[in-house]
């Protein structure tokens, strides 16, 4: 609610100059309408028939849902579906859980090495993915866990980044709090599960929507490690399946709608939620 | 005589296993996802199950371009299958990756299938021993859409490559900017278009694509002569353009190309065209009247893991599924023509006027041995694109081209 | 101060020992000690010895299984291969025009769309969306997009307005900035809240005492909206750039026939690194190629760090 001062504020110099105004409207808006075009023509032609596809009409003259249809007979997308919402949603709690721990841990006791665990984690952000899975993936081979759940998710399972935003986070909380539950007689996981914890739930809403997203779109790794269709996520599979389609525009589109269609919906529900949270992160991060 | 040999096994190795084992044995089957191979298969698999109920077999499919990828990983990792499918030319690859192992010749006997099966199955034997065994062999012919060329005024398929480029000049369709809006002919060498020039174009113009002992021999004027036609269709001719429909088949099948050139393989995915009648035709010969074609096949290998009662069983699905029976099914599911010589040149076959084309062809056909065919494929994509796309001549970038093959095919020799 | 506590603690530990039980302070040290110990063991495990392993296998002729020593030859052969150093042009081309393109136009975007009120919430959702999409499903929709007439919407819209068709991916000079522009298009939600965040934080009052010194609009933003957003470009800067540097998805479900082409004109260092590692198990020349990945995105970042510092 304190945004919304700034703005008012702001838009009385900006109401002097009307005309551009208008103009930035409009050409704002005109952006955003071909931000969002490939995604209508996606939407389109999955809702048309193979005859129709080269037409270019936005609209479909007959629109139907038989491609879609089509795509969820088999039972194949809803496997992956499943899969990407398992996998993603295992990481983020475990991300939740551990990179707060963690981060709480860094934030708010004092012992020998702490601010060196703390760098050294924070210097595991410079190591980038593409280097470890050449390991990660001889690792897995050894420990048979190729094509296994726990194999796609094991890498991400905690982040330098998540234990940095909530170690942010959890340094503003005051100590006053932690110290009368410690004279309450809680013990040390009680104080931080039920005490710190809720203080910091924007902090954990906003690490657990970037796990979660991050998680649900991620290609390189989990095209690596997985093997069969029955353990492909989403970004995996719809890669295959076009490759699959011989090129039917219409229902790789459905394929690609049909992997789209469950963040717009999340997004659309929790808008405010998800743009603070992302906002959150990014100053803090 | 060899028929009741094989009976006579099957009976003896279903008693063993009925006096061994009481329990259902699994084995794992495993190809790339091309739709009619999974749907034959499937058909296969059930037949199979149900005349030896003691063994249940599972399908497992990848996607064509990570096969060679999966298969390798897999079994690094320990976890191959029992039975899978190969390319005839990435036999090298995965016998390097100790994914298979050599057929056992009691089971398959060598002069058997020296008899049986059409010569090109040489292609998967290695010192003696076989490596896998087709259910289909594959080649080449020039599929058209009739609709198009009657609308073009052509009444007849071309027989020579000359005939070919007019028949698709006048097939051609452009719009007011220039644009092709449906092709003549279907360039593609991604798809076949490699497979056609390397075995037959080169051919035609006079040269090799290979010597004796398997070292590049195109870099030559018959090479050069081939490789400037081919990429002039697309320059000087105007006929096609690759990339147009983003692949020749898909080009075709939508009816947007008169002419394309595909295998066997494909004919089970066009055959529920309904739009448009389409025709299949002999690859066209050259000025002389010399005839070319490319033959190739998947083969079916037993994985290098597989032992003990997972190996009697593979070998016993191995057999059905290159029994006459099996090539019956692919070739009426996929379209593929049978690997056995009795199987596939019955009366019914060579007056198919689709089967016919593509039976002929099998007569003077060539097999390439590829040592690492995604990567000699790419390397002949490259050579057409440097000549399309950056406008390099076509003896240099053949030049080019054969260095960078010959390289890998030392490479695989170390 | 912190190494001072630690040896109180760690006296306290031992006197508590010597005692019936710890001291308040010594039971911390050790739930601290238990509520880290997993972690230790996942980033030892899961980060650094991979990390090492990965050096180490860059000094190997590793495949799938084993390996022996061989020195810089890695190194050596990278420095030789034609196709590195076109990768390496490559991936610079992604990172110096996709960074500053999607920075400068996410900065106007968010500049202009913090004074809108009318359906502000709308327009940001029109600009953030593309962010919440799957790269590897919309690099698809893209790659219809650009394909040549009569199937693609990009060449069927250029011909209706009767103009010549485009090559897309199928030339050597336009497809690279075809697959930087869905790159460009996915991330600029994301950068257009940070910024959008960053505005907001600035406090209104400098903005009124601008405006009472009679600095115009123009000035305004040089003077005080730009200094002030600096912490804010940084993270953009190395945000983007590392994302830039790092493209894959796009490239490869883009070019998937072709992966990386045509004629490796559009092939990324991770692409290279996904084919020398997952298609010919060529383990140590790729762990060399991730070395080298390594040192860019830290040379890379460093330097921005450095140069955006400076006052």
């Amino acid at each position: 609610m304190t945004a919304a001062s700034p703005d008012h504020q702001r838009s009385a110099s900006w109401r002097a100059i009307r005309p551009g105004r208008i103009i930035a409207w409009t050409l704002l808006f005109i952006g955003g309408l071909v931000m969002v075009t490939p995604l209508l023509y996606m939407f389109s032609t999955s809702l048309k028939s193979s005859a129709q596809v080269y037409d270019l009409q936005l609209i479909p003259r007959a629109p139907s849902f038989d491609n879609y249809i089509k795509v969820l007979a088999d039972g194949t997308f809803m496997r992956w579906f499943f899969n990407s919402l398992f996998v993603a949603t295992a990481v983020t709690l475990s991300n939740v859980f551990f990179d707060s721990l963690v981060g709480y841990t860094l934030a708010k006791f004092e012992f020998r090495g702490r601010y060196f665990i703390f760098l050294a984690i924070l210097s595991t952000l410079m190591i980038p993915t593409e280097m470890l899975v050449i390991p990660w993936y001889l690792m897995s081979s050894k420990l048979g866990w190729l094509d296994t759940y726990w194999g796609i998710m094991f890498p991400g399972m905690m982040t330098a980044f998540g234990t940095f935003l909530m170690r942010q986070f959890f340094l503003t909380v005051p100590d006053d709090f932690l110290e009368a539950a410690r004279i309450d007689g809680l013990n040390e996981f009680t104080i931080w599960w039920k005490v710190a914890m809720p203080l910091v739930a924007p902090a954990i809403s906003a690490l657990a929507i970037f796990t979660f997203l991050g998680n649900w779109t991620a290609f390189f790794w989990p095209l690596i490690v997985t093997t069969s269709n029955t353990l492909y996520t989403i970004p995996v599979g719809i890669s295959s399946f076009s490759d699959a389609q011989d090129t039917k525009w219409e229902m790789i589109m459905t394929g690609a709608a049909l992997a789209t269609i469950p963040t717009l919906v999340v997004f659309l529900v929790l808008q405010r939620f998800i743009v603070r949270g992302v906002m959150l992160a990014g100053l803090k991060g | 005589m060899r028929k009741r040999f094989m009976l006579a096994g099957l009976i003896a190795g279903i008693s063993l296993l009925a006096s061994t084992a009481a329990q259902a044995v699994e084995i794992q089957y495993w190809q790339y996802v091309f739709e009619t191979r999974v749907t034959a298969m499937d058909q296969l698999i059930k037949n199979f199950e149900a005349a030896n109920p003691d063994i249940t077999v599972t399908q497992t499919t990848f996607p064509y371009a990570d096969y060679q990828t999966k298969v390798i990983a897999a079994q690094a990792a320990g976890q191959g299958p029992d039975v899978l499918q190969f390319y005839y030319g990435w036999l090298d690859q995965f016998r390097k990756g100790g994914v298979l192992q050599p057929l056992d010749s009691a089971a398959f006997p060598s002069d058997a299938i020296k008899s049986d099966f059409f010569g090109i199955v040489d292609a998967v034997k290695r010192d003696g021993a076989y490596y896998g065994l087709p259910t289909a062999v594959r080649s080449l012919a020039l599929f058209y859409n009739k609709n198009l060329l009657k609308e073009a005024g052509i009444t007849e398929p071309p027989k020579t490559l000359d005939e070919l480029v007019a028949d698709a000049k006048k097939a051609t369709k452009t719009d007011g900017g220039g644009n092709i809006t449906s092709e003549g002919l279907t360039l593609d060498f991604a798809g076949q278009d490699h497979q056609w020039w390397r075995e037959v174009l080169v051919r035609q113009f006079g040269g090799t694509p290979y010597d004796d002992k398997g070292n590049v021999a195109y870099n030559d004027d018959a090479g050069a002569k081939a490789l400037t036609w081919y990429t002039d269709l697309q320059t000087k001719e105007k006929v096609g353009s690759i990339g147009f429909m983003d692949e020749g088949q898909a080009a075709f099948k939508g009816g947007l190309a008169a002419f394309t050139i595909d295998g066997t393989f494909r004919l089970g995915a066009f055959k529920p065209i309904t739009d448009f009648e389409w025709g299949v035709t002999e690859l066209p010969a050259n000025a002389e009247g010399v005839h070319s074609n490319f033959a190739s096949y998947f083969a079916n290998g037993i994985g290098a893991g597989s032992t003990g009662e997972k190996k009697a069983a593979a070998e016993k699905f191995l057999t059905y599924i290159t029994s006459p029976e099996a090539m019956q099914i692919w070739l009426k599911v996929v379209g593929e023509l049978p690997a056995r010589k009795a199987a596939a040149l019955t009366d019914a076959n060579l007056a198919d006027p689709i089967y016919a084309p593509f039976l002929k062809g099998l007569d003077y056909a060539h097999t390439t041995v590829f040592v690492d065919e995604a990567a000699q494929r790419q390397g002949a994509i490259d050579m057409v694109n440097r000549v399309v796309l950056d406008n390099q001549a076509p003896k240099d970038s053949l030049a080019q081209a054969a260095t960078a093959e010959q390289a890998i095919i030392d490479k695989s020799r170390q | 101060m912190a190494a001072n506590t630690g040896i109180n603690s760690a006296g306290a530990t031992r006197k508590g020992r010597a005692g019936f039980g710890l001291t308040l302070h010594g039971r911390r040290v050790v739930w601290a000690w238990a509520f880290l110990a997993l972690p230790i063991v996942f980033y030892c495990w899961i980060r650094f010895y991979p990390t090492l392993q990965a050096f180490w296998m860059s000094l190997t002729d590793a495949g799938l299984t084993g390996g022996k020593f061989i020195g810089l030859a890695n190194y050596q052969k990278l420095l030789t291969d034609p196709i590195f150093w076109k990768v390496f042009g490559n991936t610079f081309a992604y990172l110096l025009i996709g960074a500053p393109t999607s920075l400068v136009l996410s900065f106007i975007i968010a500049y202009y769309l913090d004074r809108v009120r009318v359906m502000h919430g709308l327009i940001r959702a029109l600009y953030f969306i593309p962010f919440l999409t799957t790269a590897a499903a919309v690099a698809w929709v893209w790659r219809w997009f650009y394909q040549p007439i009569p199937v693609g919407v990009i060449n069927g819209l250029l011909s209706h307005l009767h103009l010549p068709a485009q090559q897309f991916l199928r030339s050597t000079s336009q497809a690279l900035p075809s697959i930087m522009v869905t790159g460009i298009w996915a991330g600029l939600g994301f950068q257009i809240i940070i910024f959008l965040a960053g505005l907001r934080a600035i406090p209104t009052t400098y903005y009124e005492a601008a405006r009472i010194d009679g600095l115009g609009e123009w000035a305004i933003l040089r003077k005080i909206t730009l200094p002030l957003l600096k912490p804010t470009m940084v993270f953009l800067v190395v945000f983007s750039s590392i994302g830039f540097l790092r493209i894959f998805d796009q490239v490869f479900n883009m070019t998937h026939n072709d992966p990386g082409g045509p004629l490796s004109s559009t092939k990324p260092l991770v692409l290279l690194i996904y084919q020398t590692a997952f298609s010919s198990y060529d383990m140590g020349y790729a762990a060399a190629q991730t070395v080298v990945l390594f040192t860019i995105l830290l040379v890379v970042s460093l330097l921005q760090l450095y140069v955006l510092r400076k006052p």
